[in-house]
């Protein structure tokens, strides 16, 4: 098989295997284990075929098209140190689902386990072979998803719910820092691809947005490897199921944010900010983890804070910025893996067995399950970094940069020597612990279970693990030398430096803090004991603080709180905050470019005043005012003052040659105020209250920054247009319309042409608005229920009997029917004449729905309805689909949608007739128009009829 | 100077407009965009040429001269602006009284505000 397909398969299998993973029964423990085990053993095989590629120090990229626009390609990415995650990955991830077999319950449910199991190695192998940085971003942030999953497998439990939530928060926090991170290297080198970033390193460290790009790559590293002060969600994340610890926080999750720094380490160590940020966080972990994990009663809780102790080891390691201590760094990478998870895995054997994870109920269970004890013991001591172990390896290679280091500030650099040392003698004591307290001493007694050995092939995966520290910790060189090596060259490119992999370097200082170490925490140990088992509940000499409650309160804040205030001070529970905004806004973004560019008069004005002109706006200004006074508690006059303010823009049309728009604004004023009229049927009585001094000071103040900004808004647009109108118009497209009206449209009247023919478009989206509305209105309409107090009919309507109240508009009535066809014929006119003369589809489809609403006031809903048969509905439909089909038609001649052609038309009596499509487009529109102006109206006026039924039946 | 009166025009519809808008009753709000969309609509067409008979109506036939015309293009958008804001004048009305309806109230929050 080619390389390209192993690359896809091995990032593929995991996932197809947690997808196959859901559909086997709840109960089916092997048949789930024995898929998850083969696709992690499957997985493991195909990685091992690389080996012979990244041992020649080749990189291998299989590259897929995704979005090249954006210089992004789906790249897969397989050198020595994604080879060695990988199979850190995968060779874990085998052993742990062994392990899970005998570890979960016959009651939990499995599948679901497995697949989030096999989903988290799957997104775990996206990030370690990602080719490029947003790629891996995607995945980094699916394994933060799949450990919150994993947590709360048990998710019954509140304990599991809050540490999976608090897990889930603090690393995809710091996985959208990471995203941010990324954004900035991809864009400082040019590419978000791996190869040229890793090539851009000088560049990227010498740019001024370097900074900023570190601490976000590094909020996303450390939050993920449980760094200091991110520590906190790691010993919370215990709740999840053992093989979950084992793997995510031990060899896998945690590791990333290592991994990332150990992959950028080319491009981002080097400075003085990255051995500050990266060195301190690490050096703050690494002591203050293993002072807490001494005074920890819980097994797990013991092993999370020693995790975020090596852990802090390690991150030390890489801010040396020192490629040997790299080296080390990756080296004790892998070491922490196998003996960490060995831990774990025992510390579940020991809960599975015995009920209890307690360190201060058990005792002396190397008696009844010495192998395990065993064990347990060879991983602690290779924790503690006891010499024939692996850990003593690393630690002694760490011990010498600690020596070695030079660093920015000179009294660091000589007190780290003994801060390490004192830290490593803790890691001493609490392995000490761990070892003494629960394997010697007396039998236990009170345990929920009686303890025994694990079942055969439970005991495997920590027996292979140990063995794993055994032969590292006796033969380096021969057995982990070349992997390292080759993890190490691809890591740290040519910057590699010669290194030694041995057990004995002689007599020398790091052997020295060694041993001081180990005989320190040997002493601590005997120290702590009786205080220890007196059972201190906090760590002493450590600030009381509660991370968790600081979480919290911090998670309360953000969540809760601040929202709350936020959506208080700009929320949409209140239109008249946000109305003010809008308005202020309005006004502030028109003052923008004013204050930047000035504001200039122009020269244009037209020398003396239209006395008619003038005057007429006196009366227009004197409506909007007094519509604006009255329309509280007059609704009718306001209603009237504010028609009149439309009277008077619609007579100003007329003046500055708008024939069509003064036409559409008188009809549009005459519908809407019939609308309005039957509306306000429905409003509630709203009777002025006696004036006094003291309401209306309350109500200065806000009616005062009101009328400010009504005053600024029109002052504002009034100065506006008179710059504007001041000015000589420039060149504009109405040139291409006005001379190509009639030669292009086949029409004179120019507003017509642009609305049906050149921006026809337009006009069938506006169209499809309208019938739109008309059936939102209708459907509002239908279950419409009045207020109660409206229900009763109106003192006005009481007064009259309803015997005069058909004499009252007898004469109206008349007339209003006698115009029925007058105004029918106009409308007919108005359609026919529209494309050369001012008219057209909306003014006539205004004209038809007065002409049927002027039935309904004059005879009433139920006359009308007997006599008149609308169907507005069907108008709406029958206009919409009127206009597609003109527009349509014109692909038949394979012109543009809405291209307008012109058809011959053959009338008996008439004769030969040009039909153009665009009237037939109007037609539609005229439709259109008459249907949803005709169903808004119609079903207002229904309401009166409807709610009167109710309360009339006695 | 009818540029003036119709500058001030547009002033004072939309200060009126704007005003009613910033009121706690429905049918304010409902009468201030009614008064601010002709404000709107005339300060569309004022950004074309105000020109006293020259309605933009070209002779068949004969190429037109686009300076002897007013602006068609600003009466173009205006004509679908004022189709559209009668839907949208029909559509808030519907909108407030089925709210009174449900509310019980003509508040702009659909609740009275609080003491």
């Amino acid at each position: 098989m080619s390389d390209d397909t192993l690359l896809i398969a091995l990032l593929a299998l995991p996932f197809a295997g947690a997808a196959g993973a859901l559909f086997f029964p709840a109960n089916a423990r092997n048949a789930e284990a024995w898929l998850a085990g083969a696709i992690a053993l499957a997985a493991l095989l195909v990685a091992a075929q690389f080996y012979p590629d990244v041992a020649r120090a080749e990189v291998l990229r299989s590259e897929f098209r995704w979005l090249p626009e954006l210089g992004l390609g789906f790249t897969l990415r397989m050198d020595g140190f994604a080879w060695l995650f990988a199979v850190l990955v995968t060779g874990i991830g085998f052993l742990v689902v062994l392990y899970a077999r005998y570890y979960m319950s016959p009651q939990d449910p499995v599948p679901r386990f497995f697949s989030f199991f096999l989903a988290f190695m799957g997104a775990m192998l996206g990030v370690v072979l990602a080719g490029n940085l947003i790629q891996l971003v995607f995945f980094w942030e699916l394994t933060s998803l799949f450990s919150f999953l994993l947590i709360g497998y048990w998710h019954h439990n509140a304990a599991a719910r809050d540490g999976a939530r608090m897990a889930l928060v603090v690393t995809s926090a710091g996985g959208l820092c990471l995203f941010a991170g990324a954004l900035l290297v991809g864009r400082i080198a040019g590419s978000y691809d791996l190869d040229r970033v890793l090539a851009a390193g000088d560049l990227i460290r010498a740019h001024e947005l370097y900074l900023p790009a570190l601490v976000l790559v590094l909020l996303g590293a450390l939050t993920k490897s449980a760094q200091f002060p991110f520590h906190f969600w790691l010993p919370h994340a215990m709740a999840a199921p053992t093989p979950v610890s084992a793997y995510l926080h031990s060899a896998a999750m945690v590791k990333l944010g290592v991994f990332l720094m150990a992959r950028l380490w080319p491009v981002l160590a080097g400075t003085d900010a990255w051995i500050w940020i990266v060195g301190v966080a690490g050096l703050c972990s690494f002591v203050l983890g293993a002072y807490a994990a001494i005074f920890q009663h819980d097994l797990k809780g013991l092993l999370a804070y020693s995790t975020i102790s090596h852990l802090g080891l390690i991150t030390l390691l890489l801010g040396l910025n020192s490629p040997l201590a790299a080296v080390a760094a990756i080296f004790h990478t892998m070491n922490h893996a196998t003996f960490k998870a060995s831990l774990f895995m025992a510390a579940g054997v020991i809960d599975h067995e015995t009920g209890t994870r307690d360190i201060r109920r058990l005792s002396g269970l190397a008696r009844f399950m010495p192998i395990t004890a065993t064990l347990a013991m060879v991983a602690a001591a290779a924790m503690a970094g006891v010499p024939l172990l692996n850990g003593f390896l690393s630690k002694e290679m760490f011990f010498a940069q600690a020596l070695a280091v030079e660093g920015p500030s000179q009294s660091m650099d000589r007190a780290l020597p003994y801060l390490v040392t004192v830290a490593a003698a803790f890691s001493v004591a609490y392995s000490l612990r761990f070892i003494r307290e629960v394997f010697f001493g007396p039998a236990p007694v009170d345990l929920p279970r009686a303890p025994h050995e694990p079942p055969r092939w439970m005991r495997f995966p920590i027996e292979a693990l140990v063995l794993a520290c055994v032969v590292v910790g006796l033969f380096p060189a021969a057995t982990v030398g070349p992997l390292l090596d080759l993890a190490a060259r691809a890591a740290l490119g040519p910057a590699t430096p010669e290194y030694s992999l041995a057990l004995w370097h002689g007599f020398n200082l790091p052997l020295a803090m060694s041993v001081l170490a180990l005989a320190g925490g040997v002493g601590v140990y005997r120290l702590l004991k009786t205080q220890l088992a007196r059972g201190v509940e906090r760590t002493p000499f450590l600030p009381p603080i509660d991370a968790r409650a600081v979480f919290d309160r911090v998670l309360a804040a953000v969540s809760r709180r601040w929202p709350r205030a936020l959506e208080a001070a700009v929320g949409t529970n209140r239109l008249q905050p946000q109305l003010r905004w809008l308005a202020v806004l309005a006004v502030v973004a028109a003052l923008g470019p004013l204050y930047r560019h000035g504001l200039a008069f122009g020269e244009g004005a037209s020398p003396d005043v239209d006395p008619a002109l003038a005057i007429a706006w006196v009366v227009g200004a004197a409506c909007a005012i007094g519509a604006a006074w009255q329309a509280k508690f007059h609704r009718l006059v306001a209603l009237v003052l504010a028609g009149g303010a439309g009277l008077v823009t619609c007579v100003t049309f007329v003046w500055f040659s708008a024939p069509d728009l003064a036409l559409t604004q008188l009809l549009v004023e005459i519908v809407t105020t019939v609308l309005i009229l039957l509306g306000l049927r429905w409003l509630p009585q709203r009777i002025p209250f006696a004036w006094t001094w003291a309401g209306a000071r309350a109500a200065a103040p806000r009616r005062l920054r009101d009328l400010a900004i009504a005053v600024a808004a029109g002052g504002g647009l009034a100065t506006l247009a008179y710059a504007v109108m001041t000015r000589p118009l420039p060149e504009t497209v109405s040139r291409y319309f006005v001379t190509q009206a009639y030669p292009a449209g086949g029409g004179t009247n120019v507003v017509n042409v642009i609305l049906v023919d050149f921006r026809g478009f337009d006009t069938l989206g506006e169209i499809t608005v309208l019938g739109a509305v008309g059936l939102v209105v209708y459907a509002l309409l239908r279950r419409f229920r009045p207020a109660r107090e409206s229900l009763d009919a109106p003192p006005q309507q009481r007064k009259q009997s309803a015997a005069t109240a058909a004499d009252d508009v007898l004469v109206p009535g008349v007339i209003m029917r006698l115009m029925f066809p007058v105004i029918g014929v106009l409308a007919l006119y108005l359609l026919l004449r529209g494309h050369n003369l001012p008219g057209g589809g909306f003014v006539a489809g205004l004209t038809m729905a007065v002409a049927l609403i002027l039935q309904y006031m004059a005879g009433g809903t139920r006359w009308a309805e007997a006599r008149l048969d609308i169907q507005p509905v069907r108008l709406i439909g029958a206009g919409l689909l009127i206009a597609a089909a003109t527009g349509a038609g014109a692909w038949v001649v394979a012109r543009p949608f809405l291209a307008a052609l012109a058809v011959d038309v053959e009338l008996p009596l008439v004769g030969k007739l040009q039909l153009p499509s665009v009237f037939v487009f109007d037609v539609g529109v005229f439709a259109l128009v008459v249907g949803a102006t005709a169903l808004v109206l119609v079903a207002l006026a229904h309401q009166s009829v409807r709610s009167h039924r109710a309360p009339q039946q006695p | 100077m009818n540029e003036l009166v119709v500058a001030l025009a547009i002033g004072v519809l939309t200060g009126s407009g704007v005003w009613l808008l910033l009121r706690p009753r429905t049918f304010q709000v409902v009468i201030g965009l009614s008064l601010l969309s002709y404000a709107v609509n005339l300060f569309i067409v004022a950004m074309g040429n105000l020109r006293v008979d020259a309605a933009p109506i070209v002779q068949a036939g004969a190429g037109a001269d686009p300076a002897a015309f007013a602006d068609p293009l600003p009466q173009a958008l205006v004509l679908t602006a004022i189709v559209i804001s009668f839907a949208m004048t029909a559509l808030l009305l519907v909108v407030l009284l089925v709210a009174r309806g449900l509310a019980g109230t003509d508040h702009v929050d659909g609740r009275e505000p609080e003491a």
